[in-house]
């Protein structure tokens, strides 16, 4: 039983981090209508920046207890990379989905190889400064309450997306825009500003989730193109553009995969893709996407 | 490009690959091989993306049949010849073909662009948890197989890549592209292509598109795996790596990068993409990020590829020269 409540946890965190990045990809998937096949790299930049940036506040006598919130504060610095790059998407927009994708690949190419020229091949990881939290105990139960604290920011993330996008006028614009790019801009959007705006928000979700893992994960090359395969199946089951299918299909992989991990190791990702299969088969849109056209 | 244009592009490239053994030195013709491959791999993978329109991101799995079936034909079974091992693994993945593609070409677009990455990365995770069946990350041993009968025993394995095998290869190819120009000029490729521009149009004109999309879907893996085996023999191992969705990647930065429009494309592409990778690792440790680059800038500025910025050229030389 307290292992099952282990195992439950790890995958909730899991699945808090996976929602974090999915949203961001649903977001710019929603509105610019492209697949970012760098939202991986996204994520290891920010789990990559977030050991430099909280080594050296503590250098700089930061208290260890403001080891999260440094964390986030880091995520949210790197949006300085959305805008750039959201404008060299902006040549491929009007062209077909295949060279979209292309294009964001060339960036995972490109940002693996900066990973590398600015912090070495080898992993890079935080000393376990996140254990200061504490851990709560009880019986064989044991569960950092880094990783609780990271499950509240992920629901706390959801919830003032969801209010964002429903309550406020830019979401409003946002959701206008994301339905139909044309008449948006006919009625006086600024198309471009939101795009921009869009991507950078997309871009800071991931490198965010990003920061936060990196205390309890190292920071390697291989994270980026890693990520992007459990990014994708999130939105995939969730269905492409839905926050609430982001939510749904964070939950399935992060579950699925501690589940996995803990009862039959060889199957981890292999539940993951057949539960993908699975739901194209039966839903193509996903759980919670709208039917094609 | 015209047909007469390209047969003569063709002719000569055959030509110019013929002298590169007797002329360069063995490096060359053994980095040639995997070109061979690749190229093998893309003409097939042309022929779903440039004129079906459609974008498989899990192409590489393919690649990684041929290559392991190598392995467990070679390795496991014992058989030697080279030519047996190619056919039955062109046959293993026309056949796992089969079921994937009547999933995957219900969708088009995207969708067929994630499920097809789903199954390549079902079949990686396979290949790489399951070591006691398929070696996990260390990958299967490709023993060398005798090709034509012969053995070639006296050559080392550099001396018959760089000989023997590498004319096996441009024969291989040559083959390969003779039989998809038929293809793509048969009353198939015909349909093909029109379920390519238009499906519904096409649909309403009696093509069966879906049936059409699935025998692509099957050729195309026929050739990847065919692909595969040549990369298996070259490196003398299959792993994993070979089936990592960026693998696959890899396979559309080449197909764009010389031009998918074109039936040579890919192939000029291939060639490029080895060619500039090679150049590149010797000159840099950060030769992915200038790749990224080059296919950044592709993409943007010259969708057409090296095939359609020949084109252009010639054109514009034509027109001056009006």
């Amino acid at each position: 039983m307290a292992a099952f409540a282990n195992i439950l946890v790890g995958g909730a965190f899991h699945a808090a981090v996976l929602f974090l990045a999915a949203a961001g990809l649903q977001l710019v998937f929603g509105v610019q209508k492209i697949l970012n096949l760098a939202c991986g790299s996204f994520y290891a930049l920010g789990a990559y920046f977030g050991v430099t940036f909280i080594t050296a506040a503590a250098g700089a006598g930061l208290s260890p207890w403001l080891i999260l919130p440094g964390l986030i504060v880091a995520g949210l610095l790197l949006g300085v990379i959305g805008p750039p790059i959201e404008r060299m998407l902006r040549s491929v927009y009007e062209r077909d989905e295949s060279f979209q994708l292309l294009l964001t690949f060339a960036l995972v190419l490109m940002f693996q190889d900066v990973f590398r020229f600015i912090w070495g091949a080898n992993p890079r990881s935080l000393d376990s400064g996140y254990l200061i939290y504490g851990t709560i105990n009880a019986r064989e139960f044991s569960v950092p309450v880094y990783n609780l604290l990271v499950i509240a920011a992920a629901i706390g993330t959801a919830a003032g997306l969801g209010a964002f996008l429903q309550r406020t006028n830019f979401g409003r614009i946002l959701r206008a825009t994301a339905e139909n790019r044309a008449m948006a801009e006919a009625l006086g959007v600024d198309v471009r500003r939101v795009y921009s705006a869009v991507f950078t928000l997309g871009a800071v979700l991931g490198t965010t989730a990003g920061a936060l893992v990196v205390p309890t994960a190292a920071a390697s090359l291989d994270m980026a193109i890693d990520f992007v395969i459990e990014a994708f199946a999130v939105v995939v089951i969730g269905g492409l553009g839905s926050m609430r299918g982001a939510l749904a299909g964070a939950l399935i992989v992060g579950l699925i995969r501690a589940y996995a991990i803990a009862l039959y190791p060889e199957v981890e990702v292999l539940a993951i893709y057949i539960v993908v299969i699975a739901v194209l088969l039966v839903r193509p849109t996903g759980l919670f996407g709208r039917p094609l056209a | 490009m015209r047909p007469p244009g390209a047969a003569l592009v063709a002719l000569a490239g055959t030509a110019a690959l013929a002298l590169v053994p007797a002329l360069a030195p063995a490096y060359y013709a053994t980095l040639m091989v995997p070109f061979f491959a690749y190229a093998i791999a893309l003409l097939g993978f042309n022929l779903l993306f440039g004129k079906a329109g459609l974008l498989s991101f899990g192409h590489a799995m393919f690649l990684g049949l041929g290559a392991y079936g190598a392995a467990v034909m070679a390795g496991v079974l014992h058989v030697h010849s080279f030519e047996a091992v190619l056919c039955a693994t062109m046959l293993a993945a026309a056949i796992v073909a089969v079921p994937i593609g009547f999933v995957c070409v219900r969708y088009t677009g995207i969708f067929f662009g994630m499920l097809t990455l789903a199954f390549g990365m079902l079949f990686y995770s396979f290949l790489f948890k399951f070591y006691y069946v398929t070696g996990g990350d260390s990958g299967m041993r490709v023993p060398r197989m005798s090709i034509l009968g012969l053995d070639f025993a006296r050559y080392n394995k550099i001396e018959f890549l760089a000989g023997p095998f590498y004319y096996y290869c441009l024969a291989l190819l040559v083959a390969a592209g003779v039989l998809m120009w038929r293809i793509v000029h048969s009353p198939f490729g015909l349909h093909l292509r029109t379920v390519g521009d238009n499906a519904r149009k096409a649909e309403y004109l009696g093509v069966h598109v879906r049936r059409c999309r699935l025998v692509a879907f099957v050729v195309s893996a026929a050739f990847g795996a065919a692909g595969g085996a040549i990369l298996g023999f070259r490196i003398g191992l299959a792993d994993p790596e070979l089936v990592y969705w960026t693998q696959s990647g890899q396979l559309v930065f080449m197909a764009v990068l010389g031009g998918f429009a074109h039936f040579l494309g890919p192939i000029i592409g291939a060639l490029a993409y080895i060619v500039l990778q090679d150049q590149l690792q010797s000159l840099t440790p950060y030769w992915r990020f200038v790749l990224g680059a080059i296919l950044a800038v592709v993409v943007i500025g010259f969708p057409t590829g090296l095939a359609g910025l020949a084109d252009d050229l010639r054109r514009r030389f034509r027109r001056s020269g009006a």
